[in-house]
């Protein structure tokens, strides 16, 4: 801490911190990294049982049940999502509201596809025989994207939430770090994306 | 003294409104009475488990005992472990914590308050589900480590797992909401010129812990839901007939067990890291050194997990490694020892029972880790394992060691929280009574142990030669529920009509004993402003810097001492702003308790668990939503224009 920042005036107090890091944006920012070890835990149990999965006389072959162009679709659609939540969080910077919930309600939609296109792959699965208790390969890969899919619902609500705060409150000037909490929180369940796409599809 | 007459003298405390009664405590956000619900509620869950321990010991104190049925035996000694660490000595160290970090570092409150009240009713929610179990079917049998797959449905077909596993989720998610709260709240808010390094060593320890925390727990997590999903929902994780990997299991589950340990200790370290110097009338010895050493044992930490798998036979490369890095371990708890004897030697001791508490923590916790390194080598670690000798090794270092240490600091801080003092009388009498009943139970454990009496047993034949030992452990655990009626009888009389404490009793040098006993609602009329990491010794001698020059160099020199010792008066006052009180933090907790009942029988009653379910979701939801409200009206923008 340096000299200036002990004799600032404390009517400052309450925006102060002492790494300059606004509280909440702290607290989402060790959160993330907690959830990294939740998701790489998931990951790593995928990974532990995939060459057993293939020893196993009921083996179920990935790479016959994953649809790439359906995931390659899903996934756009979540990044397309990142870039939006950048749009709405710079639109509320600026104070625009209108495009600020636009994209913002863009975001949510886009999150709601995604939502959605999984929806369709686990029931389209299932119906061709991958389920919880079919494989190995069943057991790992719907309790991993299974867990990824609630993190996105729970994403969007938390979008919706901030989207109603934001309305019912529109002069309040917490608004734009609520914008940008929820959108750390939201880029990092899209980059769990990202590694699931390439660890359990692509590879 | 100034600091604390500044507080006294020029401001006129704020209005806040503190709901009257029951009401206060339930709608609380104040960090402080959240604090004492912690440490009340996890005194009662610590009371419990020491009440399983003693049946166990009945049943174990003569050979071929029927006080017990082998299945109750399995119940008690998983609860027993599962109370201690979970419901015991984790949130008495979050207790202790949330009451002094916010006072010791200059702050008002934690950072996220709502959060901090909702951390502490899913730990007592999560409590009385893993309790719940002994009304529905029985408790779990499975030990405290549940291992794979004795865990799974045919094996262990009561209800009992899966109030563990929701119970310890619910403790699970306020464990990680809580090092949330701590690690933005000590980053974050530090008074003017606490910088990380002046920070009190209590508050460092905190500050390790909850980041262990954040980075252990989930990896818990996603082990329980996997074993939940097995036992319901027809997953295969753990089921080795299915391709399953019961050794997955205990990688997963030491992977956070062992850091768990550090959780357990490194705050009681911190503990003694300020009664030591207090009482020795001497700063501490090598500040940096416990400090960093603190860090280092929380790093290594996570990389030793295997040392309590040496049995499963991972190979011997596999096996030196786990092992080395378990060796590697001795060296910061050894630097952490040695500074500890350093602040001592010289010092004027003061021989308080918290003292005596931090004195006697070292030497039990030297003879814990001791038989620490032994149980570190692979091969002697084949030969004790499940034996009383490792029963004996962790009693010594979360008995000896995290107990004690937490008594020190309750002895310490009870008038700070209370403003009563306890009967040092009675306390030195526990402390003697505590101190050698300790070591009758445990001490002849390690030769049970060497003797070959395996753990987990119910019962055990007249002529194993284990007699002798056995009996002495139990009329030891006799005498130490003694020493914990003491405790209670010491608290329960002194609350009332223990001598009034003044705000600084033990001549402390951190920022906590600057304010009244107990402290006011807001904690400090002004932000304190620290050039030191003993503010209070400042305050109070002015010349000492220059008698303990050398240690304060470094801080000299960047001129921050420079206009130490003026009285300052306080500029502009500043506006002072607490939460107000609210239930959203409770309904939200309520919520998830009944989605985690809802959870517990989906797989048997759909239909109805849905429904529970669906209600727990739909309460979450209108707490949340008047948690957002009041979260509005609070913060501090909305504040400044004037409600």
């Amino acid at each position: 801490m340096s000299e200036s920042s002990m004799t600032r005036p404390h009517a400052a107090a309450a925006h102060h911190t002492s790494l300059g890091v606004d509280n909440r944006k702290l607290g989402v920012w060790a959160f993330i990294g907690s959830e990294t070890l939740f998701f790489a835990t998931l990951i790593t149990t995928y990974f532990v049982f995939a060459p057993v999965n293939r020893m196993r006389p009921d083996f179920q072959d990935p790479r016959k049940f994953l649809d790439i162009e359906l995931t390659t679709v899903l996934a756009s659609i979540l990044l397309a999502s990142s870039l939006t939540m950048v749009l709405a969080l710079s639109a509320s910077k600026r104070g625009d509201r209108r495009w600020f919930a636009t994209w913002l309600l863009a975001t949510v939609g886009l999150g709601l596809a995604f939502i959605g296109g999984q929806v369709y792959e686990f029931n389209h699965l299932y119906h061709e025989g991958l389920t919880l208790s079919s494989s190995l390969f069943g057991t790992t890969f719907f309790v991993l994207t299974g867990f990824h899919g609630t993190h996105v619902a729970i994403g969007v609500i938390w979008l919706l939430a901030v989207f109603f705060k934001v309305r019912a409150y529109p002069d309040s000037p917490e608004n734009a770090m609520d914008v940008e909490i929820a959108g750390l929180y939201w880029h990092f369940v899209d980059l769990v994306w990202v590694a699931i796409f390439v660890l359990v599809y692509l590879i | 003294m100034a600091i604390a007459e500044r507080t006294a003298g020029t401001v006129s405390p704020p209005s806040v409104s503190v709901r009257p009664g029951w009401a206060g405590w339930l709608s609380t956000t104040d960090h402080k009475r959240i604090g004492i619900m912690y440490l009340v509620s996890a005194f009662v869950f610590f009371l419990i488990g020491g009440i399983e321990a003693l049946l166990m010991r009945i049943q174990l104190g003569v050979p071929d005992n029927t006080f017990l049925t082998p299945d109750v035996y399995n119940q008690m000694f998983t609860m027993h472990g599962t109370t201690m660490i979970f419901l015991g000595l984790m949130p008495l160290n979050v207790g202790l914590g949330n009451y002094m970090v916010p006072l010791m570092i200059g702050a008002r409150d934690m950072a996220f308050p709502r959060l901090n009240a909702l951390s502490v009713w899913l730990f007592i929610f999560g409590g009385l589900m893993l309790y719940v179990s002994f009304f529905v079917g029985g408790a779990p049998n499975v030990g405290w480590f549940a291992y794979a797959p004795l865990t799974q449905k045919q094996f262990a077909p009561t209800s009992g797992v899966d109030y563990w596993i929701i119970g310890i989720g619910l403790t699970g998610v306020a464990s990680i909401a809580g090092a949330l709260n701590f690690i933005v709240t000590i980053l974050n808010m530090r008074a003017p010129g606490m910088t990380l390094n002046r920070m009190p060593l209590f508050v460092w320890m905190q500050l390790i812990v909850a980041f262990i925390l954040i980075f252990a727990f989930p990896v818990l997590t996603v082990a329980t839901i996997q074993l939940l999903f097995d036992r319901h929902f027809g997953t295969r994780f753990f089921l080795p007939n299915l391709g399953g990997d019961a050794v997955l299991w205990q990688h997963l589950f030491w992977f956070f067990g062992h850091p768990e340990v550090y959780i357990l200790i490194l705050p009681t370290m911190g503990i003694i890291s300020e009664v030591l110097p207090t009482f020795s009338r001497k700063p501490i010895f090598g500040y940096a050194f416990v400090a960093y050493s603190g860090v280092a044992i929380g790093f290594l930490g996570f990389l030793v997990w295997a040392h309590h798998m040496f049995a499963v036979g991972l190979g011997p490369l596999a096996n030196a490694f786990f092992g080395a890095a378990s060796f590697l371990i001795a060296v910061p708890t050894g630097v952490k020892i040695f500074n500890w004897l350093a602040t001592m030697w010289q010092g004027s001791l003061h021989l308080t029972t918290a003292m005596l508490y931090a004195i006697s923590f070292i030497g039990m916790f030297v003879i814990g880790g001791i038989s620490g390194i032994t149980l570190a080598s692979p091969p002697i670690n084949v030969q004790q394992t499940d034996s009383y000798y490792v029963v004996a090794h962790m009693h010594y270092v979360l008995f000896g060691g995290a107990i004690q240490g937490i008594f020190a600091g309750i002895f310490y801080w009870f008038p700070k929280m209370t403003g009563r003092m306890l009967d040092e009388r009675l306390g030195k009498w526990q402390f003697w009574l505590m101190l050698i009943s300790f070591n009758l139970t445990f001490f002849p454990m390690h030769l049970s142990g060497n003797e070959g009496m395996p753990r987990r047993i119910y019962t055990y034949e007249a002529d194993m030669g284990w007699n002798l030992w056995n009996l002495m452990s139990t009329i030891g655990s006799l005498l130490l529920a003694v020493a914990f009626l003491i405790f209670l009888w010491n608290v329960l009389t002194s609350i009332r009509r223990g001598p009034i404490a003044p705000a600084d009793p033990w001549d402390g040098a951190t920022l906590e004993w600057a304010v009244s006993s107990p402290p006011p609602v807001y904690n400090f009329a002004v932000t304190p402003r620290v050039r030191s990491r003993r503010p209070l010794w400042d305050e109070k001698y002015p010349h000492l810097h220059e008698v303990n020059g050398s240690h304060e160099a470094p801080v000299a020199r960047k001129g921050l001492l420079r206009d130490g010792f003026e009285r300052e008066t306080p500029e502009a006052m500043e506006p002072i702003h607490l939460p107000s009180p609210t239930y959203a933090p409770l309904i939200v907790s309520v919520g998830i308790m009944i989605l985690g009942f809802g959870i517990i029988y989906l797989g048997d009653f759909g239909l109805i668990a849905a429904s529970a379910m669906l209600v727990g979701l739909l309460i979450m939801a209108a707490g949340i939503l008047s948690w957002v409200r009041i979260s509005h009206v609070d913060s501090p923008h909305h504040a400044h224009h004037g409600i």
